[in-house]
């Protein structure tokens, strides 16, 4: 060991020299070059990684990653008016305590024998996103929001056999640019994405222009409720009605958060409901804290489309007793390789268990009071705001963002944000260059987490600065 | 030193429990909400109310109504009704690499400076974040030998479907649109026919020759008939069933000679830190399970992250934001005209990369390349004694060669001798304490498989168990077979009555209440 001394790791039980003597001992070994001479010279790799010298201890390693991640800013030490598809709302301690259990956390692909606890999470969680929604069957969870739109774009194609997709001007960037992406094929599978305008004055979809785009082409509308700049659909059961009559489904992309004071997407036919589950009690973390869903009705025409696993409940061989197991595997491509839908694995289980924990949590009445306060706390923001001479509200019904325009400030967003930024107030996402029909605008999310106060404290800084 | 144990007397935790729905009480409140200010109440009044009619909730949100110390109660049941590999000999997992977690990570992610970093905030104030981005790219460039990485897909075939994106970008750049196929090998993973098959590639799947290892005559016809139309290959190496493919330089050469990429699944990479590299292959494009080479918990599927890499000549086609450093500051980089677009928001699974970047720096380069010796020496220690099990082998027995990380093993003459199958033991064994264990991916290419991955986590002495625990089965099977048959019967779970039922759009049950819609009230617990 060229005089070095033997390190032996706490992660590596048998990196303790004696241990490792005995095992190649008894395997006729010499050393493990013994098991890699399966590998051509050619292929080795002769240098040594140039990497960071090891930081051995926890103590030392602890110490080096906290001054690391101490040049950050958060959003409890400051005041953050930032949303748009990751939000600041209170994390409950229960969430925390159950999604850092190791039972959970490291988990895997077990079956419901061992892992039966797992499997009855994820169910639990899939009702109560489906009790949310209005809809009686919800998928695992997906990467995120912006990958469960793009999944059910897909499954919409096959379903109603058509390959056309329209969807809202005023939905995330990224959720379009990852839709786009996703609906993109080299063989005759590749699905048109259309955008069907938004009607900036009314801040509602363009419904004209919805009529003018869909046709016996289209297989999904696709639209946010409420959308990304904020703003409440209140064309909703219109817009399902349209796109019905098309014979064209369609796809609501919800805040699970506003549900307990917004209609269920089911309660107005829609077809499938998707979102973000980070709100719902999983930490942001710089945007790791992300998972998606998807919840349709409970029919084989929409079941048979899902890529991803779906936990379902059965009557088991114990009397009174129910089992979990896999419904419809065969359609993954777990199951089927290429002949299956899409593709599956590994996505964000841990969310849809924490996020289980939240919705019990919360039932019916903390959904609803917490919708109420957002939006009051929202409507205050919009008041406030309003009074500051040069700062302009598009009005509309908003529930947790809302976009506030800075053109007669003589000030850019980036500007006016970096001058928050040194009063400790992380501004509202600059959509200037995305919705210039906005002009010089920012999108500001406001949470339970944010008091009367901070909401004043924005407004007296935003007097000064503007 | 340590001996092993066969937990004979082993159970585990079984609730009976109900569902959360079953302990609801109307008007019972989990948590409260922070009331509204009177001062903002006098200002705005019930704005709620003022939504119009067609949009208001009026359906009833029939969320179960439960208070904190049953929600809390209820949940912590339910896990511990499942098997973590922290608290498990969860070698049975075969092509994921169980290892240990480290419980510091877990603490480092809760800090408040990077749980509650939103990721549109100022590059400024994320400066942590990125740095740590920035500096485990640096790792994985020297790991793989790679040019460039991206932390943006959010598990490994999250990463295979990026890399299909990059193909198509790269191929489209070029003004060349006739590529319309991929190759795949059957032992690589389902994800490395059926990603780049949703990207629109037909695909064509080569099967191994007589020792286990991909087919270069099956390449070469494949080739042959594909010529300009291939897009490229998506090859695991080792496969999934632990054997190394010599030849995986003539494989990425043979490719190139007709224009296609060459795209390297390393989600088996663990035996091969600091061994072999994916450059010294000759690949274009590979990617890493972060979760389970890195040392990072599976969270029950995910959150994970799929560390993409490729060569300098594909890096401007990688999803944005990149991540940059300027000599003074780390930016996010969006501004990538040829970029395919994006696969998941923002720009990564954080916390996956910030436990990896910590469990990375504890091992440094000599420390990878112990965590490698020693999952290989696992390996072959196991398989040793596994193979001295009666009923038990494993595919190409026969070939002579030294398997690698993992072994495919196979039941077939087991399930000959007694009726008892992989499914069979697989049940049974967790009536010792060990996890349910991977079988194969499908299709069974290997009849009665098992695949098992002893990483470097796993003691002398629970490589033995695990040995132990399979011999205990295999013999219960040759004599009390019924016993093994009628498993599980100390684990949570219970078999289902007719799983057949999961395909029959009338029984099959995704949410509670379309359960009690289709088989009635029989199966609520509390009456």
């Amino acid at each position: 060991m060229n005089g070095k001394k033997n390190i032996v790791y706490p992660y590596i039980p048998n990196s303790v020299p004696e241990v490792r003597q005995a095992m190649l001992e008894v395997l006729g070994f010499k050393s493990e070059e013994d098991i890699y001479k399966e590998i051509p010279e050619r292929l080795r790799f002769k240098g040594k990684m140039d990497i960071p010298e090891p930081i051995l201890s926890e103590a030392r390693l602890e110490r080096h990653v906290t001054n690391i991640l101490r040049k950050n800013k958060n959003c409890k030490s400051n005041i953050s008016f930032l949303g748009g598809g990751c939000w600041n709302h209170y994390i409950p301690a229960v969430c925390n305590t159950i999604g850092s259990r190791d039972e959970i956390l490291t988990s895997y692909v077990g079956e419901a024998f061992t892992d039966h606890g797992k499997f009855q999470m994820l169910f639990e969680s899939e009702s109560m996103l489906g009790d949310l929604t209005g809809f009686e069957a919800s998928t695992t969870p997906t990467y995120d929001w912006a990958m469960a739109i793009a999944i059910a774009s897909r499954m919409a194609s096959r379903t109603v056999g058509r390959k056309q997709v329209l969807v809202s001007q005023a939905t995330s960037p990224q959720r379009k640019l990852i839709n786009a992406n996703y609906c993109k094929a080299v063989d005759e599978n590749n699905i048109e994405v259309v955008e069907v305008k938004f009607d900036f004055k009314n801040m509602c979809l363009d419904l004209d222009d919805l009529r003018s785009k869909i046709s016996e082409k289209t297989s999904l509308v696709y639209f946010e409720n409420p959308n990304y700049l904020g703003f409440i659909e209140t064309q909703a059961p219109e817009i399902v009605k349209i796109a019905h009559e098309k014979g064209a489904l369609v796809c609501v992309g919800v805040d699970p958060i506003s549900l307990g004071v917004l209609e269920a997407p089911g309660a107005y036919d829609a077809d499938y409901a998707v979102g973000e589950l980070q709100p719902l009690g999983i930490p942001m973390q710089a945007g790791g804290g992300l998972g998606g869903f998807i919840c349709t009705r409970d029919e084989e025409k929409f079941i048979a489309e899902y890529p991803s696993l779906l936990f379902g409940v059965l009557p088991s061989v114990k009397e009174g007793q129910y089992g979990f197991g896999q419904v419809a595997f065969e359609r993954t491509s777990y199951a089927s390789r290429e002949k299956g839908k899409d593709f599956i694995g590994t996505c964000a289980a841990l969310h849809g268990m924490i996020a289980a924990v939240y919705m019990a949590l919360m039932g019916p009445g903390g959904f609803k009071e917490l919708g109420e306060t957002i939006m009051q706390r929202v409507a205050y923001g919009k008041k406030q705001l309003s009074k500051i001479k040069g700062i302009k509200i598009f009005e509309g019904y908003n529930f947790k963002e809302f976009v506030v325009n800075f053109d007669e400030t003589g000030k850019t967003v980036a500007q006016i944000n970096k001058e928050l930024l040194s009063k400790n107030i992380f501004g509202g996402i600059d959509v200037s260059k995305d919705f210039p029909e906005l002009g010089n605008s920012a999108v500001y999310a406001i949470t339970e987490m944010l008091t009367k106060e901070d909401i004043d404290e924005l407004a007296a800084a935003l007097k000064e600065i503007c | 030193m340590n001996k092993p144990y066969l937990r004979t007397d082993f159970h585990e935790a079984r609730w009976d429990e109900p569902m959360i729905y079953e302990y609801s009480t109307p008007g019972t409140r989990g948590i409260l909400i922070p009331e509204t200010e009177k001062a903002i109440v006098d200002a705005v009044g019930d704005v709620a109310a003022s939504l119009p009619e067609s949009i208001r909730r009026k359906s009833s949100l029939e969320l179960p109504e439960v208070d904190q110390k049953h929600v809390l109660a209820h949940y912590l049941r339910l896990t511990q009704e499942t098997m973590g590999s922290n608290i498990s000999n969860d070698i049975s997992e075969g092509t994921c690499t169980m290892k240990y977690n480290p419980r510091l990570c877990e603490q480092l992610v809760m800090h408040d400076d990077f749980a509650y970093v939103h990721p549109e905030q100022d590059a400024e104030t994320m400066q942590g974040i990125l740095e740590i981005f920035y500096k485990f790219e640096q790792i994985m460039k020297e790991v793989s030998g790679m040019d460039r990485f991206t932390f943006q897909p959010g598990g490994g075939n999250h990463a295979v479907y990026c890399a299909a994106s990059v193909m198509r970008a790269y191929h489209e750049s070029r003004g060349d649109t006739k590529r319309d196929t991929a190759i795949t090998t059957i032992f690589s993973h389902p994800c490395d026919a059926a990603a780049p098959h949703t990207a629109g590639y037909k695909i064509i799947t080569l099967f191994p020759d007589q020792n286990g290892i991909p087919d270069y005559e099956a390449l070469k016809k494949a080739v042959e008939k594909t010529g300009d139309h291939l897009a490229g290959i998506f090859m695991t190496n080792p496969e999934d069933i632990g054997i190394y493919n010599p030849n995986i330089d003539k494989f990425v050469e043979l490719v190139h000679s007709v224009g296609g990429l060459c795209y390297y699944d390393q989600a088996n990479a663990n035996a091969f830190l600091g061994v072999v590299r994916a450059r010294e292959a000759g690949v274009d494009m590979c990617h890493f399970n972060v979760h389970k080479t890195f040392g990072t918990p599976h969270g029950g599927e995910g959150p994970a992250n799929g560390a993409f890499g490729c060569r300098e000549f594909l890096t401007k086609f990688l999803p944005k934001p990149t991540i940059e450093f300027d000599g003074s500051k780390y930016y996010l980089d969006c501004d990538r005209p040829y970029s395919f677009g994006k696969v998941r928001s923002y720009f990564g699974t954080a916390g996956v990369i910030l436990r990896a970047y910590s469990w990375a720096m504890m091992h440094g380069a000599e420390g990878l390349k112990t965590v490698a010796n020693v999952s290989v020496l696992n390996n072959n220690y196991l398989e040793k004694l596994l193979l001295s099990i009666k009923g038990l082998s494993r595919c190409f027995n026969d070939n002579g060669i030294v398997r690698q990380e993992q072994v495919r093993y196979t039941w077939e003459q087991l399930k000959n001798d007694t009726g008892v199958g992989t499914d069979e033991v697989n049940k049974r064994a967790g009536d010792y304490g060990i996890p349910w264990y991977w079988a194969s991916h499908h299709p069974w290419v290997i009849p009665e498989p098992m695949t098992l991955e002893p990483c470097e986590s796993y003691s002398k002495a629970d490589l033995e168990e695990y040995y132990l625990s399979l011999k205990a089965v295999a013999e219960e099977a040759y004599t009390n077979p019924e016993l093994v048959l009628t498993a599980p019967h100390k684990q949570a779970g219970y078999n289902l009555l007719d799983p057949a039922e999961l395909d029959n759009p009338d029984s099959w049950a995704m949410t509670w209440k379309a359960f009690k819609r289709k088989h009635g009230d029989k199966y609520v617990k509390v009456k």
